[in-house]
């Protein structure tokens, strides 16, 4: 750790871009597939560069190469002129190579308060003396956090956290390590607005001090506001590298998909009779109750930040809760579901958010996650049918663009993207009269998120559909109507045209007047 | 054997530099098989009478029992769980029918019903503590063996049970093992050879048949897979899951109750001391299961296949005059390297 502080102090206080890291010639091949096939890329000090591409471009494969999970069939990596190679990840984070993982549970344990999460790289140090001094360990663990502008009780466990506070957490311990070059995959797929905020103002602090930061993200406004540098990626190769201000953000898109996307038209199309109708219904004892009519036919998107009260609403609509007052009709009569297989029974599909822990199941097939929620339609007597099975896959796929080898293939060897394509295939397979998308765009590249988005309004007529998203592009992008919630209750609601972007994102921040001018919420 | 087991791991890390997987793919799927295989031939070539329909007949009747308790292990592996209290279920089916036997001197099918509906209330008990009282599942059926254990030994006294025993009140047993309920022990069809064929080999066919038709070409068995490999996702997607769960256990504690029937049957008295292997041998057995085709996952097929590797192991041991305190040893190798097969070879490829 101290030949990081040598280095980084010889910076002196200006701002020299060295190259940090020089990767040269980087294959990797799983099996007869390559997956990275020649990269050559230069990640400077002091700068935060950006790394693109659609799912399987190889993003998430160069990363684990530098960070010590796989091992480069060939090339070399150099770490501020030392060779570099990596065989496991502590070797890596011994090395200064620090990554925050996408999925947050990797960086954090939550049976341990917060103080020994941040120091346990630490306590696992070899050397680092038998006994624990607990007094220290917090003191220490404090200015870890204060450092962050974390502002928490170090005693707390993690458990006890929420979401965005664990990947706060597992960001600060990356950065006990006092890292040279820092890598982040997705940082923010889970934190609200205000939280992004704080995350973007320590990697400015952290570009000033000279670390090489490598941010992979699809979240365009994330990469709007931090990246000095973008690097686009497609097929396992580099298509581009753009460093000159200002930075051309419409070319890197166009690098990492090989052609332009258009921005998407919606066409409103008339709303029909009302499917589901909530009356005065309050999601907490305490917060103002709302009402609301979803039409058929029509595409209704909900926006919020994280803890508006989104998800709250997603389980009260599919049965995992009851609403603390107020009353919901389905077709004109009382719906009022105790289990998810009532409200499957009634048509209400709820496509969850977090496919890998609420959706994905890992072992079975293309087929048997497609076909899941819906084995009664395809036995008989309980006895499956594997060729109705078979049929609906096979129907699904091309119709939702699943790129794979056939519809047996293993879920777990299809991409992010294709995952998330299956997972909604899942409930666009039946019919159904109330479909409930939660965060369906989640950690998907911009063109499976097209795919995604015109297929479910293609397949709108007919029925009421709701969509929980956090980001506002997504937003526009899907829906006829666009709702914003705040505090657990709905506070705008607004038709997708010709749409007063100021007003959705102050009444998204919680500003209810309508002359606060412009807001840190920008897109 | 020792020959056969090299010719294996040799092939792993050999193919495993090589871009081809085929060669890896191969060893993964059939490897167990093989192994199997030539165990059956090298045994035949070395132990003397090992080859015959009564050697066979022999493996089999002792694999019986053993296989029907892992079927209900597979059951509770299937949907995630596990379940440590057959073995005294077994136990303690073979006391319940040797007392209603012999102490309530009533007919073979009470003895039976008794003990099928002991075996499914004790599987009810282990589900709704686990799934109710939310105990992980290792120690509530811990606590469960333990409690069977205990309990199948305080009508007696703790002492076995057989005709002219005398009770703690004093009176004299005077009920027999009746000829229908020993028969399920010691019956034997005629298969071409006259008395061949035992009726618990029977029994665990049917049985394993029924579990393989479950697990596989059912929806019940699709979702308790399911449930087994993601929980949340299986409860989004409409699943029952505390259902499934208790039914697994339900499955588990009935197929271990028919266990312990089967050997109450052979032996003919209800002895206190047997069945003492019964829960490391099922267990080791549908653990072998998921390295049998590749599976990587409980099966029914392969848990039978795992059971009958345990047998032809013992049996070919024994007549090659090794002694009997080997024989736990060499299950335990066999087991790891079963599981070595299981989760480090098939496990390579799914993460990109």
């Amino acid at each position: 750790m101290t030949d990081t502080v040598v280095s980084l102090e010889y910076l002196g206080g200006k701002l020299v871009q060295n190259t940090a890291v020089k990767i040269t010639d980087i294959t990797k091949a799983f099996g007869a597939n390559n997956v990275l096939s020649g990269i050559n890329l230069e990640l400077n000090s002091g700068q935060v560069t950006v790394l693109m591409g659609a799912n399987g471009a190889g993003k998430s494969t160069l990363v684990k190469v530098l960070c010590g999970v796989h091992r480069a069939n060939s090339g070399t990596i150099r770490l501020y002129g030392e060779a570099f190679s990596p065989t496991t990840p502590s070797e890596a984070i011994r090395a200064g190579v620090v990554t925050v993982h996408q999925s947050i549970n990797d960086g954090v344990i939550p049976d341990l308060d917060i103080a020994s999460n941040l120091m346990l790289d630490h306590l696992a140090k070899p050397g680092g003396g038998f006994f624990l001094n607990k007094r220290k360990n917090h003191a220490e663990a404090r200015k870890v956090a204060a450092a962050m502008a974390l502002d928490v009780d170090v005693t707390q466990l993690v458990s006890e956290l929420g979401l965005a506070d664990r990947q706060l957490v597992a960001i600060a311990r990356a950065m006990a390590h006092k890292p040279k070059l820092l890598i982040l995959d997705e940082p923010t797929s889970s934190l609200s607005a205000i939280e992004a905020k704080r995350l973007f103002e320590l990697l400015d602090h952290l570009r000033k001090s000279g670390v090489a930061i490598l941010y992979i993200s699809h979240r365009m406004s994330d990469i709007r506001r931090i990246a000095d540098r973008i690097v686009s990626m497609r097929d396992g190769k580099i298509s581009g590298v753009f460093e000159d201000s200002p930075l051309d953000y419409e070319s890197a898109v166009n690098a990492m998909l090989g052609y332009s996307m258009t921005d998407v038209d919606i066409a409103i199309p008339e709303a029909g009779e009302p499917v589901m109708q909530l009356n005065d219904i309050s999601l907490r004892p305490e917060s103002q109750p709302f009402s609301l009519d979803l039409h058929s036919n029509e595409v209704v998107a909900i926006t919020g930040l994280v803890g508006s009260g989104k998800t709250e609403l997603a389980a009260v609509l599919f049965g995992l809760s009851e609403p603390c007052s107020g009353q919901m009709k389905l077709l004109g009569k009382t719906y009022r579901p105790c289990s998810q297989r009532q409200a499957i029974e009634a048509g209400v599909f709820l496509c969850p958010k977090d496919r890998a822990n609420n959706a994905v199941v890992q072992g079975f097939d293309i087929t048997k996650n497609i076909t899941l929620p819906f084995l009664k339609r395809h036995a008989t007597f309980s006895f499956l049918n594997s060729r109705s099975e078979h049929a609906t896959a096979q129907r699904t796929i091309p119709n939702l663009g699943i790129v794979c080898q056939s519809d047996t293939d293993d879920i777990g060897s299809l991409s992010g993207g294709n995952q998330q394509k299956v997972m909604i295939g899942r409930w666009l397979a039946e019919k159904s009269n109330f479909l409930l998308l939660d965060e369906p765009f989640q950690g998907v590249d911009i063109k499976a998120r097209r795919d995604i988005g015109h297929k479910i309004r293609e397949t709108a007529v007919g029925r009421a559909t709701l969509v929980l998203v956090a980001e506002m592009d997504e937003a526009l992008e899907i829906a006829d109507r666009i709702l914003v919630m705040f505090d657990h209750t709905v506070i705008g609601d607004h038709r997708n045209q010709d749409i007063d972007l100021k007003l959705v994102l102050a009444q998204v921040a919680g500003q209810q007047s309508e002359q606060t001018g412009s807001t840190e919420y920008a897109i | 054997m020792q020959s056969d087991t090299e010719k294996v791991t040799h092939s792993g890390p050999g193919t495993r530099f090589k871009p081809k997987l085929l060669p890896m793919d191969l060893a993964i799927k059939y490897g167990f098989l093989v192994l199997l295989l030539g165990l059956v031939i090298f045994f035949s070539l070395v132990a003397e009478g090992f080859a015959g329909p009564y050697s066979a007949v022999f493996i089999f009747q002792s694999v019986a029992i053993t296989g029907i308790l892992a079927l209900g292990v597979t059951a509770t592996l299937v949907v995630d769980g596990f379940d440590l209290s057959i073995g005294s279920v077994a136990t303690t089916s073979l006391m319940l029918s040797s007392y209603v036997l012999v102490v309530w001197e009533m007919n073979a099918f009470v003895a039976v019903v008794a003990c099928l509906a002991m075996g499914a209330i004790v599987g009810f008990i282990n589900g709704l503590l686990i799934v109710k009282m939310r105990v992980p599942d290792l120690l509530a059926t811990l606590g469960m063996m333990f409690l069977l254990i205990g309990l199948q030994r305080i009508p007696t006294q703790g002492r076995s049970i057989a005709t002219g025993m005398i009770l703690p009140d004093g009176r004299v047993t005077e009920g027999v093992f009746s000829k229908a309920f020993l028969a399920l022990g010691r019956h034997r069809f005629d298969f071409f050879i006259e008395n061949l064929i035992p009726v618990s080999v029977i029994v665990l066919l049917v049985i394993g048949f029924l579990v393989w038709g479950f697990m596989e070409l059912t929806r019940h068995g699709r979702l308790m897979y399911a449930i087994g490999s993601n929980e949340r996702a299986a409860s989004l997607a409409g699943a029952s899951v505390n259902k499934y769960k208790i039914l697994a256990y339900m499955i588990s504690g009935v197929l271990a109750s028919v266990g312990g029937i089967l050997l109450a049957a052979r032996l003919g008295r209800g002895d206190i001391a047997s069945g003492n292997n019964l829960l490391l041998d099922s267990v080791a057995a549908a653990l072998i299961g998921f390295a049998v085709l590749g599976a990587a996952k409980p099966n029914a097929f392969g848990t039978i296949i795992g059971a009958l590797f345990i047998g032809i192991l013992l049996q070919g041991l024994t007549m090659m005059n090794a002694p009997y305190y080997t024989q736990d040893f060499v299950k335990g190798a066999v087991l790891v390297v079963a599981l070595v097969f299981t989760f480090a070879l098939s496990r390579r490829g799914g993460v990109h």
